[in-house]
């Protein structure tokens, strides 16, 4: 009913999908899989008509239709239940229900409220939770929340003619249990009423919601089957794909790391993200994390920076018990924070490249204090040199420069700041293969120096590639533990056996 | 290649801890963060039954009046403010668009300076100017893509600065009967001034409870990107918000020449911190979606009787500016959820 045909989309030269199909029959829940950055999410986005494709179409009963905003792929029956839900706090769930949609219920300018909270009431109704319309959405849990996001998306039956979608983007990576079990029975009562495209990360859940399944792997769909036929072993298989490259990593030189420990964490934990983490971290060592969004590995890299502090457990650098409550006592004792939003957190755009690499020990002179500008452009240019930044000069703005450079440019200032512990915070997104190929060679340089090395990175190619050891988290503790020296890596069904 | 230390993986069936639902709003459940939104309500009696208890002249009805009188002014700006402050805008033009209209219609009406006589005609005229200002506030800022906050500065001193060509620098005296009347004249003990104030509290009640404005106010004001997505025309809103704001603005005016008599460019002076003070002690937040024309009222109020209380108890008026702005810096730290803040600009 709902057809994706030929449909590519980049996004600054990085083929986030490529040449997709995927059909969407009546009544039918259609699973979606993929590792981080398959391209499930940019799927989901298009069908919701938040991005518009590249090049192919969306078909709606075989004629093409074009959705240029969220409110378009609602007219047309499509409507979405985010991941990041997407109802206001400061209004009632009724409110919420029929936001832009208060015409119906609006006479002489006035909206009548009764009629719109029975209107709501009703809507409540087919997902069966007893939710009073006037309660503020903020008071609400988070799975009545997804509930009433639901409900929102169940509205549209009476705004449109069309057969109902529903897109379901990870709905239960923040529900327990209990509500994940009333999540499907719902939305298993309800495939009479709408068909659903349902993306997780647990395997298992999709295996037993979905009536078939499609695999996508870096930007493709690489297999489409009935969930009957199929296993959790045969769909990790398929997520994985082909096999890894050494020497795309620079396996060659990947070295032993030295004996002493830059870094321990003895049972550290967060409440209500992870727990009870043991790690210790050498010089010269490049430590992966893998898990999946929620498996508290995220948090536990901020932990590390200071972002957040533990509840519990002792974090050691350099044989000193630590408390990291900001980010700046993390920079005082020599740890650097390359972040996956660099051009939000790792730079000052707006500011000439100079600038940014000393910010975080300015060159300053000893007698009047004040910022030595000559001494900070011969700084600049001797960063430039070292990390071979593509620069037209050291007083160029950040936000001229290509995403590689930008890159380059927040490790430089952890290094003029001489951090000897790097966090890579999914250092690579977003960048080209030739980019990326750098990052992974000054990631090589900087272990061969000594400097300890956390990495989150954005595929498990990527932290089997390039780690020493690589620690699996999944819903908040650590599964397993794996030494990834060289010629004996984990495969990465290995990691993912560990991670869903 | 098997796991090394592994220790013993987390069974699948136990539900993960990370999804407490209460992750968000740690505090909603608490009785005492239910009450929250009654603080400023809590605060207002607390402080009439203080000043109360001091000096008992408080409760008598000619020194409830005097407050009701007092407030009417502020509360006619203030709500034209709240509106501004939900949407997660500010306005700070009220004391340029306040004297823009107390000297057109000091002018239009008649005066001592000019042969004008156009009565009401000229206040509605006055009002509708005022209404365009707002209108241009809105329109800029939208249309621009300026800061309200940088705009409004503008239009601030673009009001004081028409205000006093129109003059000359000079004052003109309101000679005529029917506005001064809005001051002078009661019905049912109180001045008409503070019906009037009244009626736009209720005006501006029935807007953000009932109508689509209101409701699109609270949708831009708690999460603007959302709002839009929703098909909600969000410059729109803004701009007629705005236009609203302007309106009211140059309401304050007319009633201040009616209570003066007069009007001149600075009639306005000092309009704007008590505007801005009482919408915030009343518990609108300065982030926007939050509280409404009812906080504005209790906030309005708690500053008429604070101000009241301090003349009764003899305290001197330097003291009570100060008093003033203590207390807005501590309606916004009462008020803000700060936790949730990432960045405080």
């Amino acid at each position: 009913m709902l057809a994706v045909e030929h449909v590519s989309k980049a996004f600054a030269g990085v083929q986030a999908l490529d040449d997709v199909n995927v059909e969407i029959g009546v009544n039918e829940v259609v699973g979606l899989v993929g590792e981080n950055g398959a391209g499930k999410s940019t799927l989901m986005r298009i069908l919701a008509g938040v991005y518009s494709p590249d090049h192919g179409s969306l078909k709606l009963d075989g004629a093409p239709v074009f959705l240029r905003s969220p409110r378009d792929a609602n007219l047309n029956g499509i409507g979405i239940v985010f991941q990041e839900q997407s109802l206001l706090q400061n209004l009632t769930v009724g409110e919420n229900i029929y936001l832009g949609q208060e015409a119906e219920f609006t006479r002489l300018g006035l909206i009548n409220r009764r009629r719109l909270n029975a209107a709501a009431r009703r809507q409540l109704d087919k997902v069966e939770v007893d939710i009073d319309p006037r309660t503020r959405t903020s008071e609400l849990s988070f799975a009545a929340r997804q509930m009433v996001e639901l409900a929102k998306a169940l509205a549209l039956e009476e705004r449109t003619e069309r057969h109902l979608v529903i897109l379901l983007d990870e709905p239960t990576s923040v529900l327990e249990q209990r509500d994940i079990d009333i999540l499907f029975a719902r939305v298993r009562a309800l495939k009479q009423r709408a068909s659903f495209v349902f993306v997780s990360h647990r395997l298992d859940e999709i295996l037993s919601l979905s009536d078939r399944i499609y695999v996508m792997k870096d930007g493709r769909v690489v297999g489409r089957m009935q969930a009957g036929s199929t296993t959790v072993p045969q769909l990790h298989q398929m997520m994985v794909g082909r096999d890894r490259h050494a020497e795309y990593y620079r396996e060659s030189r990947q070295h032993a790391p030295r004996e002493e420990i830059v870094m321990e964490a003895r049972g550290l934990s967060v409440a209500g993200a992870y727990r009870e983490v043991d790690f210790v971290l050498h010089r010269g060592e490049v430590l992966g994390i893998a898990g999946v969004v929620g498996s508290g590995r995220e948090e536990l890299t901020r932990t590390l920076f200071g972002f957040v502090s533990q509840t519990e457990g002792t974090l050691v650098i350099d044989g000193h018990e630590v408390r990291l409550n900001v980010p700046s006592q993390a920079a005082d004792r020599g740890i650097g924070y390359i972040p996956r939003e660099r051009r939000t957190e790792g730079l000052v755009l707006s500011l000439p490249l100079a600038v940014n690499v000393t910010l975080s020990r300015l060159p300053t002179s000893r007698i009047t204090g004040t910022i030595s500008l000559s001494r900070e452009l011969r700084l600049a240019k001797s960063w430039v040199d070292k990390l071979r930044i593509r620069t037209p000069s050291v007083e160029a703005l950040c936000l001229n420069l290509s995403g590689g450079n930008q890159q380059k440019v927040v490790l430089a200032k952890w290094m003029n700041a001489r951090a000897h512990i790097l966090i890579f915070d999914h250092p690579t997104r977003g960048l080209d293969v030739g980019a990326k190929e750098e990052v992974y060679e000054l990631i090589r340089d900087l272990s061969e120096e000594g400097v300890g090395i956390v990495l989150t990175a954005d595929t498990l190619e990527e932290t089997i590639g390039l780690c020493h050891s690589i620690l699996v988290m999944r819903d908040g503790q650590v599964t397993a533990r794996f030494d990834a020296s060289p010629g004996r890596k984990p495969s990465q069904v290995d990691l993912i056996r560990h991670m869903v | 290649m098997e796991p090394q230390i592994g220790p013993p993986s987390a069974d699948r069936g136990t539900p993960p801890q990370i999804s407490s639902p209460e992750r968000r709003d740690r505090n909603s459940r608490r009785p005492l963060s239910r009450l929250k939104p009654y603080a400023p309500f809590f605060a207002l009696v607390a402080l009439s039954l203080l000043i109360g208890a001091m000096n008992a002249r408080f409760f008598e009805f000619n020194n409830l009046i005097r407050i009701a009188n007092s407030a009417a002014i502020p509360l006619v700006l203030a709500l034209g403010m709240t509106f501004v402050i939900v949407l997660g805008s500010i306005d700070l033009s009220v004391e340029g668009v306040l004297a823009i209209g107390a000297v057109l219609i000091s002018l239009l009406v008649r005066n001592n300076s000019n042969t004008n006589d156009f009565g009401w005609f000229g206040v509605v005229l006055a009002i509708l100017a005022c209404g365009a200002i707002g209108c241009a506030n809105g329109a800029i800022h939208v249309g621009l893509r300026i800061p309200s906050f940088m705009v409004t500065l503008g239009m601030w001193f673009i009001g004081v600065g028409v205000a006093t060509l129109l003059l000359g620098g000079s004052t003109v005296r309101v000679v005529d009967k029917g506005i001064r009347s809005l001051a002078l004249e009661r019905f049912l003990d109180f001045p008409i001034a503070v019906w009037i104030a009244l009626g736009t509290l209720g005006i501006t009640w029935i807007i953000e409870r009932q109508t689509r404005i209101g409701r699109y106010i609270y949708a831009i004001g708690g999460g603007e990107d959302l709002a839009a997505l929703s098909g909600i025309p969000v410059r729109r809103v803004k701009i007629i918000v705005f236009t609203i704001a302007g309106t009211l603005f140059g309401l304050g005016g007319l009633l201040s020449a009616a209570q003066l008599g007069l009007g001149n460019a600075l009639i306005g002076s000092g309009r704007l911190f008590s505007t801005v003070t009482a919408v915030v002690v009343g518990g609108t937040a300065l982030t926007g979606g939050e509280g409404g024309v009812i906080n504005t009222l209790v906030g309005v109020m708690i500053m008429a009787v604070l101000g009241n209380g301090m003349v009764l108890l003899g305290i001197s008026p330097d003291l009570q500016l100060g008093v003033q702005g203590v207390l807005i810096i501590l309606a916004v730290a009462l008020s803000l959820d700060r936790a949730r803040l990432k960045i405080v600009k």
